[in-house]
Order: C-alpha cells, then structure tokens, then sequence
C-alpha cells in the first residue's frame, strides 16, 4: 500500500457523527409478527376499521411472498420474529402540543443532528414533521401551511382526519401486495408523512422530515403518501440518520407520489443511516419502495438522492408516466464504502404519448464496498414519442470495491427514443497530485473531486441540502486509489 | 539569498536510478533553464522537488529556504511556496476552475496566517491576474483543463501561478505543445512575475522558450547528471549541435563519480 492510499483510508475511517444514542423510555412491543401485532398497532394508533382490514390483507398476502432475491446484495436471513414493530417515546399527557412540551432529550437529539426544529426552521423557512421512531413528534408550520389548504401532518393523523384521501391514494401507487417489503410495510407502518397540496398551490416552503432510528431492534416503516393535486408544486426534503449499534437494524419505508394534471413534485432525499463498522458489522438495512405516479397530463416528478449511509441499501424511486407529456427525473448519488452494499436505481414506466425521462446515476465505490446500478426503462405500446436518457458514471476508489450496472430497457413502441450512456473511473493519481500541488490536503482534493463527479445531482438539490450532501460525500468518502 | 539547493541527488523510479548527483544552487530573483535529452531526468527533477509519490531518494539532500524540502508533504511544499506549472495540466471534470484557484488560494494564505478572500475580493484578485495571460472570464467557470487547447490549459498554468504567487516556480516543459502566440502570451506572463524575491527553474526540451522568457544560468542534464552550466548562449550552442556530445562530456569536476 503506498503514502497515498494510507492516508485516503485514513480519511475514510472517520467516525459516524451521527452515532449517539438517545436515553428516553419508550413503550415498545416485544419482538414478533403475527395477526395480533397487527391488530395491536392499529388499535394503538386508533385507527379505523377500514385501515386494519387494510393492514391484514397486506399481512396476510406477505406470509405466502418470498424474500426478493434478485438483488446484488448478500445478508444473512432476516428474522422477522426477532424484530419489535412498534417503539414511541412515553406518552407524558397526551403527546405534545408544542415545542415546550416535547422531551428536551429529544430536541437535543435533533439538535445534534442538526435538525432545525426550533426557531432556527422558521428562520430557514423549513417545516419539519420530525418522526421519532414510529411517532411524528412535533410538526411546525402546519397551520401556517393549512392557511392555503395544504394538508402536511403525520399519516397516522391524516388516518383519522382525512380518511377519503387515505382511501383513495393510499396504496393506489404501490400497492400492498406489490413487492415483500412493501407488502410488511403496509401490515405494520406507524408513521409517516402526509401531504396533499390542493389545485393550483404552489407550496410555498421546502416540506422537510428527518428520520432517525433510535430505540434497538426496532424496525422503522414509514409511510409517506404525497399528493400534488392539479396546477400544484411542492418540493419535499428527506433526511435519515440511524445511531450506531452492532445490531442491523431494519427500515422498509414506503413512499408514494400522486402528481395530478401539470403538477410538480420534487422529492429529495440525503440518507445517512449508519452503514455499519468498516468490518461491515451492525448498519441499517434500508429497503425501501419509493414510488410516484405522474397520473395527470403534462405532471412531472424529480427524484434526487444522495446515499452514503446503510449496510445495505435496496431502493429503486420509480416513475410511472400514465400522463401524456409527463416528465419523470431520477439524480442518484450513491455512495459506497467499507463494507457497505447498495443495489439502487430506478424505473421509468412510459405508458402515456409524449413522456420523457432523465436519469442520471452516479456510484461511487471505496474500501470493499459494492455498489450496483439497477434500471428499467419500459415504453409501453401506446407510448407514442417517448424519450429517455440515462448516464451511469461509476467512480472506483481503490482496488477491493466493486462496481456494476444493470441496465433494463423494454421497448414496445417503435417511435421510441432510448439513450443510454455508461463510463466507469478512478480518481487519478494524477489528480491527487495536481491538486497537492496547488496546496490542498488530499482530504479537501477528494471531496472537492468527488463532487466535481456528482454536480449534475448536486445541483438539483435546494440549496440548504445541496451543502450537507457535499460534506457528507466528503467524510463518508474513504478508500484508497489504485 | 539561497532559495534552492541541490546537493548531490540521486533518485530511483521502479528500481532504476534517473537522477545520479545532481547538484545546483538557485538564488532568489534567479532564471535557471534546465535543458537535456530525452530521459535525462528533467520531468524527474521536477517531480522530485514537488513530492510526486513513487520516486526514491537514495542520496542527496534539497534545501528549500533553509528547511529539508525532502522531508515536507507534496502539499506542504506547495504552501510553501513550491510551485510546479505542469507539462500536462490534469482534468477535474465538473469542478469549476474558479472554485480550484480558490481553494489553492485559500489553502496558501491559511498557511500564511491570512484570512480566506471572500467571493467578492477573490473575483476582483483573479480578474486582474487574468488579464496577465489575456484568458476570458468564461474560463473560470469551465471545469479544470477540461476541454481546454493546450494553449489555454498552458496559460491556465501561469494564472494559477499568478494567483498563488510562489516563490520557487518550476516550469516542466510549459513550452511543449504551444504555437507561437501562446508561447508569447505565456511568456509575457512569466515574465511580468519575475522579481527580485522570486526563482525560476525551466525546464525544457528546446531553445524557442528562452528566447522569450530569458534565463541567467542555463544547465545541460544528461543521464541524471548537470554536465555542463553556462549563461543563455550556451543554449543557442545546444540548438545549433544538438545533444549528441553530450554523452561524451568529461564528469564536471567536483562530483562523485
């Protein structure tokens, strides 16, 4: 191993700043999956009739699934049994009605997280629904939000307060019995986001959640359900940080996207969950579903994520481009290092005349990690015009890790228009050097090299995000040139 | 003052040994144009006083105002005010040009114990040096040599020498690949940085770059070796019979065999 790749491993093994652990009881269901949990999250949240029924189906239809095994991804079994599926921090009265009344070891977790919860989101003009574990603790600028109509709350309220909308959309993107982890989620998520935006709003603040998974062997699943009605615009930010611990712990969220007729959606994404020791021991598993449905006329939905975090991630943010004229976008960075694996990509369903879509894939690769691109792009038979471009630039960064793509294209259409371009690459020795010797450490020339690679997302994240993800590239980046 | 000295260096690349005892003293406000054959060991040299990994020092020592050079990290030397303008400026795609120079610059004057320029002051600096080597605004905005000609990665060199004002500047073949107006635009630059508090070490191939940018000393590099030193005429000798009798000349007189 020679000076250079010492100290670029030396930069890698940095710590996980985000691995503190919070000490607040909680109430928690021991560990298991059957009916009854089931039964008894729903009951614990109050939900109505129709959202158990919901649940059980979803259960019901998971038992006879099995595990996806098609990913380029290697764990041991999970077992589903050892898992607890509900953890909320103790109740004091009846929840918090206010900031005052939220456990101050919780707003010091955000704090340390950097989460602007407090005066600092009105002054950065950021709404939070923080999700605590499995509970919405706190969610700022509902009512100024409400004053235009637009509905931002817990889905575990919107259960309750907008059941219609529930009904309707809930599960209409991905349904329960869509894929294995989707199918669990849909049996046991007990929070999550909701936001519906009514017709021509244009929502006129970034819509933020942190998730943090806190308590041990809790799965976290999500739910979070968007819904741009026509005219409308929002953009949605989504953070996620785990503490460390030696277990793996689960996350299978599921995240479904309505755009409606000329409606926009914007949903970015900067995960950081703990990815594990550089032995590959503890980290999070992040299986996630993300879906939207670009269901009106001329509707378009962005994706950016930008991943560093994970044991293992799994994770695909599709569209489907029913609309005629619709757009659907997909910028992915996706980092990779130690021993973490990620399997991620998208799908872009082209089933109306005249849609297109954009994806733009960057993978980097450092210590043994492997980090592999998953695509389709399907043209349906009626999808008159239909164009796509997809880029997937991997970066290696040293010798051990690995890189693969896997590009689906599926075209039923002749009038279709598919590009699709690929290069792999290694940061230089050549431009280490370089930028020594202008002065800088190699820590500065690696980050600022490895953003250089990834600006064509970057720049498509709100500012505010667009800098904590160039920093978190720079300290989750280790590895080793070869 | 001494800014360089070069006592008797030797170095290895891949178990071979290119530079066998070099030795050379450079004044501050001095021009020394390094000349030689190909495989003399110029591009070593040069590597070799910028830290590049993957030479070995066998013998010799580099004195560097007074501190072991040797002994400092490639980055280090930079702050120092080592600076090499590189015979192939390497590519950083999607990182702008400005955003480099402004990192470089930031990271000398950290190490000088200066504040960082903000956006505005920075601009104004750069804009001004920029005129030095007549580039264009736009150029700040591409990536790093990305695309570029060779002229224009070659001048984009000089700016960021300009900007970062070194006190060693090591030019590795910056005449390589120019035609003739760049070679001057170039050249009008580096000469507009000479001063009094500042050193040159040339190096070169041919003749043409010191016409332009004109040394005081002038050094003939064979087989790892300085074999003959003279002022700027002995360059237009080299032109006119070329390298071959370099190989028979005598060892200069006071180095270890």
């Amino acid at each position: 191993m020679n000076d250079q790749t010492q100290q670029l491993e030396a930069i890698t093994q940095k710590e996980y700043k985000a691995g503190f652990y919070t000490d607040i009881e909680s109430d928690s269901l021991p560990p298991g999956l059957n009916e009854d949990v089931v039964r008894q999250i729903s009951m614990i949240k109050g939900e109505p009739e129709f959202m158990l029924e919901w649940r059980l189906k979803a259960y019901r239809h998971w038992l006879t699934m099995d595990t996806p095994e098609w990913a380029h991804v290697h764990y041991p079994e999970i077992d589903y049994q050892a898992v607890s599926y509900y953890s909320a921090p103790k109740k004091k009265t009846d929840g918090p009605k206010s900031l005052d009344e939220v456990d101050p070891e919780l707003l010091r977790t955000y704090e340390k997280l950097g989460v602007p919860l407090d005066e600092r989101a009105r002054l950065a003009g950021v709404a939070v629904d923080a999700v605590f574990d499995s509970v919405s603790v706190s969610n700022t600028f509902k009512d100024k939000l409400a004053e235009q109509g637009i509905l931002f709350m817990p889905i575990s309220e919107a259960i309750h307060e907008h059941p219609e909308l529930i009904k309707k959309y809930l599960g209409s993107v991905v349904p329960q019995k869509d894929n294995y982890y989707a199918a669990l989620n849909s049996a046991v998520f007990t929070d999550g986001s909701f936001v519906y935006i009514p017709k021509g709003v244009r929502c006129p603040m970034e819509l933020s959640t942190y998730f943090r998974i806190n308590a041990a062997n809790t799965g976290q699943f999500e739910r979070t359900l968007i819904i741009a009605d026509d005219d409308s615009y929002v953009s949605y930010l989504e953070g996620c940080t785990a503490p460390m611990r030696d277990e793996n712990q689960l996350h299978a969220a599921v995240v479904e996207l309505v755009a409606m007729d000329r409606a926009e959606i914007k949903y970015s994404t900067v995960q950081n969950w703990y990815p594990g020791d550089e032995n590959g021991k503890g980290g999070i598993y992040n299986f996630v579903t993300k879906r939207a449905a670009c269901r009106g006329v001329s509707s378009k939905v962005s994706w950016t994520q930008v991943e560093t975090g994970s044991a293992i991630t799994w994770k695909y943010p599709s569209v489907v481009l029913q609309g005629d004229n619709s757009i659907g976008e997909f910028y992915s960075v996706a980092v990779t290092n130690n021993m973490q694996q990620a399997d991620t990509g998208t799908k872009m369903i082209h089933l109306g005349k005249n849609t297109s879509s954009t994806i733009i894939s960057k993978g980097i690769s450092a210590g043994r990690s492997s980090n592999a691109y998953r695509g389709l792009v399907r043209i349906g038979p009626n999808a008159e015009n239909a164009r796509n471009y997809t880029e997937c630039d991997s970066l290696l960064m040293g010798d051990k890790c690995a890189a693969h793509t896997f590009p689906y294209i599926e075209v039923k259409n002749p009038t279709a228009q598919v590009e699709h371009e690929a290069s792999t690459s290694k940061i230089s020795e050549d431009q280490l050097f370089y930028c020594k010797q202008r002065g800088l450490d190699v820590e500065d020339a690696v980050s600022m090299i490895v953003n250089g690679f990834c600006k064509q997302v970057i720049r498509e994240l709100p500012m505010e995000f667009a800098v904590e993800a160039q920093n978190l590239l720079g300290l989750s980046l280790e590895g080793s040139v070869g | 003052m001494k800014m360089l000295e070069i006592k008797n260096l030797h170095a290895k690349i891949d178990g071979k040994e290119i530079l066998r005892g070099i030795n050379l003293t450079v004044n501050a406000g001095e021009v020394h144009a390094i000349m030689g054959p190909n495989g003399a060991g110029k591009s070593t040299l040069s590597n070799v006083l910028t830290g590049r990994e993957g030479y070995e020092i066998t013998q010799g020592e580099v004195i560097y105002k007074g501190d072991n050079l040797l002994e400092l990290e490639p980055e280090e030397r930079a702050r120092r005010g080592v600076f090499l303008a590189f015979q192939y400026p390497v590519e950083i795609p999607g990182v702008s040009n400005i955003y480099l120079l402004k990192a470089a610059l930031n990271a000398v004057r950290k190490h000088q114990g200066l504040e960082e320029l903000d956006a505005i002051d920075f601009l104004t600096l750069v804009r001004s040096k920029m005129q030095l080597v007549k580039m264009d605004e736009q150029f700040l905005h591409r990536s790093v040599n990305e695309g570029f000609s060779g002229g224009e990665k070659k001048r984009n060199e000089i700016l960021q020498m300009a900007l970062l004002e070194p006190q060693l500047a090591i030019m590795d073949e910056t005449d390589s690949g120019l035609d003739i107006d760049a070679l001057r635009t170039v050249s009008e630059g580096v000469n507009a940085l000479r001063s009094p508090e500042r050193s040159f070490v040339m190096i070169t191939h041919y003749q043409r770059l010191l016409d332009y940018i004109v040394p005081d000393f002038v050094h003939v590099l064979s087989e790892g070796r300085i074999v003959k030193s003279g002022d700027k005429e002995l360059a237009k000798e080299l032109e006119k019979s070329g390298y071959s009798w370099v190989h028979d000349a005598p060892e200069p007189e006071g180095q270890p065999a």
